[in-house]
């Protein structure tokens, strides 16, 4: 194992190599160019036996890394923001077509106006896409989850795409020590992709064709929908695997920090849950029961970890760093679902936050966690809160 | 087929979905005769992407990647690149989509693939409008046709502009092969489509397939409307190796009304409009014939650069 400094981009880069991506199609879009050239640099110089190409859109990215994908080539590509929302509608189709491609997603906000700063409205506008999505709070968590990602997805039981997301600046362009794996052992954790069904002229099958409303589109949804259960358990079995061989982990998909006997937490995902960690420690220091729940793994969602959770706390502030409108916070309004049918709910609060890559300080996270504690006793004050919001001067 | 020098071999099942005369079902058919067992297809959203049959039925016997309707040719390159990577090197990777998927939706990802050189063949089954979804215009449809957004009304406001050319925006991309086809002509494309199997790097042919519903003309009719696209000169016949011309010049011309008049989707044209249409012909036709005389004068070693 080599330690090297790099950034999040650069381990997102070095894990596809890894990994041994075949095929990677990309477009260029800040925040997340750097992992496309290294990439290329890879391919390149030999290091990294791909085929890299350079395709003239995030559309043709995703469907060219599906197309590669379902003629039996491990698939890689990087997007950000507004390249994301264009491979929308190709998104769903990877899913249906239960191509295991891995994509890692730059957190940025979408414009306008135009920001290329941090915020999950991109990844999370595609949640009902069907792929799995993990969120990282370090560039080691980067790197290590995308190895472990193909693994989950190749899993003959589940057969879909996932990305892995790093939020833009905060973990694409801070620098980082990172253990970079041996490729050995990287190659005995991750065996070569070799999908039951593939375009092969030997063995010719029409792949996504026509199907009629009394035959079988709907029992193939079913089938996703089985798959995208099973993978719950299935990424608990690869994160211990993968803990075996590193020493590394990163809590499935609910990392709890300071849960035990708290009298108020909050959820979150991404960077910001590092920020929130030192809090919950400065906070329990002072006698302060205070924690942190941040959600690795939104698809799956871990309704059950969450479930177990609100049984233990009375409760939960919901930090999200974006906003979907219409009712509240997207974490936030998952949260809440998860949580209705339980008997005794916790008091649930949506706080909003960091939106188009605003800082999030400790002393932010402080205040939520003090009107959580209050709001214990007193009751809600209010269900959804925008943090750190500036007013503008009325003339 | 016996009495045509045409490869025997079927690689298209009776029982697909196509309509009667349906010149498309003609233009697969004799491209898998063409290009054999080795192939791979990618088709997107168009009539091609219904006719095969319903899952899990499907009259291709080769392998087919049925993919969203703007991604023929990027889902072409990718299918090469996965091939490429696993040493497979004696596949033919053939995007096969109709003018709608090519022309207007597709045109980035064709256009993309083709500045790559990707080595894939770009087979472009030019109907004249969106059939799959009721006879919409495309920008191939040809000026003064009727479809169902350019209906004319009383307005008489058909089809007003003419029709794009998929091969010289090819040619202005360098493409090494670039042809238009006809399925009336099946030697022809037989041939142009062998001769592109044969060339690396991206090859375009755009292939004339009348179509009865959306032309409105009869199934028994389609070989004959063919034939006289060409003879008209409505649907030039031509190549472009390297950016080499040769056209293939009717042995006598026939007027244009001939051609329109057999279909439904002309006839409210009045005299003035045919002979506008036959001028637009006549100088598209000298036009070409010039490209042909320079180029062929002029021809590069090898404009292909390195
Ligand atoms: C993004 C998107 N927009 C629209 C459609 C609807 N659609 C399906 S096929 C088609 C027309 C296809 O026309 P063309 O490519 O000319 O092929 P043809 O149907 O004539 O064979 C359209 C508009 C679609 N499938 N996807
Ligand atoms: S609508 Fe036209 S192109 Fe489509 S199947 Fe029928 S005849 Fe063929």
């Amino acid at each position: 194992m080599v330690k090297k400094l790099i950034n999040g981009n650069y381990a997102a880069s070095y894990a596809s190599k890894l990994a041994r991506a075949q095929v990677i199609a990309a477009y260029p879009i800040t925040p997340q160019t750097n992992v496309v050239e290294l990439i290329a640099d890879f391919v390149a110089s030999g290091e990294m036996k791909a085929k890299y190409i350079c395709v003239e859109s995030e559309h043709s990215a995703m469907a060219a890394c599906i197309a590669a994908s379902a003629t039996g080539a491990r698939t890689f590509t990087a997007t950000s923001s507004q390249g994301l929302l264009l491979m929308h509608e190709l998104l769903h189709w990877a899913s249906g077509a239960r191509l295991p491609i891995v994509m890692v997603n730059v957190n940025r906000a979408v414009g306008p106006p135009w920001s290329v700063w941090a915020d999950q409205t991109d990844s999370i506008s595609q949640r009902d896409t069907g792929w799995m999505q993990f969120y990282s709070e370090s560039t080691q968590e980067l790197l290590d989850t995308v190895i472990m990602l193909y693994k989950v997805a190749e899993s003959p039981d589940i057969l879909l795409p996932g990305f892995v997301t790093e939020d833009a600046f905060y973990l694409s362009h801070t620098y980082e020590p990172v253990d970079i794996p041996e490729q050995a052992m990287v190659d005995s954790f991750l065996p070569p992709f070799d999908p039951p069904f593939k375009l092969d002229v030997d063995r010719p099958h029409g792949l996504g064709s026509l199907s009629m409303p009394h035959q079988w589109y709907m029992e193939m949804r079913y089938n996703i929908a089985e798959a995208m259960d099973l993978s719950r358990r299935r990424i608990l079995e690869v994160e211990r695997e993968w803990r075996e061989l590193t020493g590394r982990s990163y809590g499935g998909l609910l990392d709890e920090y300071g849960t035990d006997g708290a009298d108020a937490i909050i959820a979150c995902a991404g960077t910001a849950a590092s920020t929130a960690r030192e809090v919950v420690d400065d906070m329990r220091k002072v006698g302060k029961r205070v924690g942190l729940a941040r959600i690795r793994c939104l698809r799956p969602f871990p309704t059950e970890e969450l479930r177990a959770l609100g049984r233990r706390v009375p409760v939960i502030g919901v930090m999200d760093r974006c906003y979907t409108f219409g009712d509240g916070g997207p974490l936030f309004t998952e949260i809440k679902s998860a949580l209705y049918q339980l008997r005794d709910r916790p008091l649930v609060k949506n706080f909003v936050a960091g939106v188009g890559g605003r800082d999030i300080t400790m002393k932010t996270i402080e205040k939520m966690f003090e009107n959580l504690l209050r709001i214990g006793s007193s009751g809600l004050d209010r269900e959804k809160e925008w943090v750190d919001l500036k007013r503008p001067e009325v003339v | 087929m016996a009495k045509l020098p045409l490869p025997a071999e079927e690689n298209l099942s009776p029982g697909h979905m196509g309509c009667p005369g349906c010149g498309a079902c003609i233009a697969m058919r004799l491209a898998l005769k063409a290009l054999g067992k080795r192939t791979i297809l990618a088709i997107p959203a168009c009539c091609w992407a219904v006719m095969p049959g319903v899952y899990p039925y499907n009259s291709i016997d080769v392998p087919v990647l049925f993919t969203a309707f703007e991604t023929a040719a990027a889902s072409a390159s990718g299918i090469r690149a996965a091939l490429d990577v696993r040493g497979i090197k004696d596949v033919n990777v053939v995007a096969w989509a109709g003018d709608g998927g090519t022309l207007d939706i597709g045109i980035q990802a064709l256009s993309g693939a083709v500045e790559r050189r990707d080595d894939i063949i770009y087979v472009c089954y030019d109907n004249e409008a969106y059939m799959n979804t009721g006879i919409q215009r495309s920008s191939s449809t040809p000026i003064g046709a009727w479809t169902t957004t350019t209906p004319g009304g009383s307005t008489g406001n058909w089809k007003r502009e003419p029709k794009k050319s998929g091969v010289e925006i090819m040619v202005a991309h360098r493409i090494p092969y670039a042809a238009t086809a006809c399925v009336s002509y099946p030697e022809d494309f037989v041939r142009k489509l062998q001769k592109a199997a044969s060339i690396r790097g991206p090859k375009y042919i755009q292939v004339l397939c009348p179509c009865p519903p959306g032309w409105k003309s009869d199934p028994e009719k389609t070989i004959t409307i063919g034939r006289l696209a060409v003879e008209s000169c409505m649907w030039p016949m031509y190549e472009v190796e390297n950016g080499v011309y040769t056209v293939r010049k009717p042995a006598k011309r026939k007027p244009v009304s001939e051609y329109l008049m057999m279909q439904g989707r002309f006839r409210h044209l009045k005299e003035e409009d045919i002979e506008m249409i036959q001028k637009l012909v006549d100088e598209e036709w000298e036009l070409l014939l010039k490209k042909e005389e320079m180029s062929q004068r002029e021809k590069p070693a090898d404009s292909r650069g390195p």
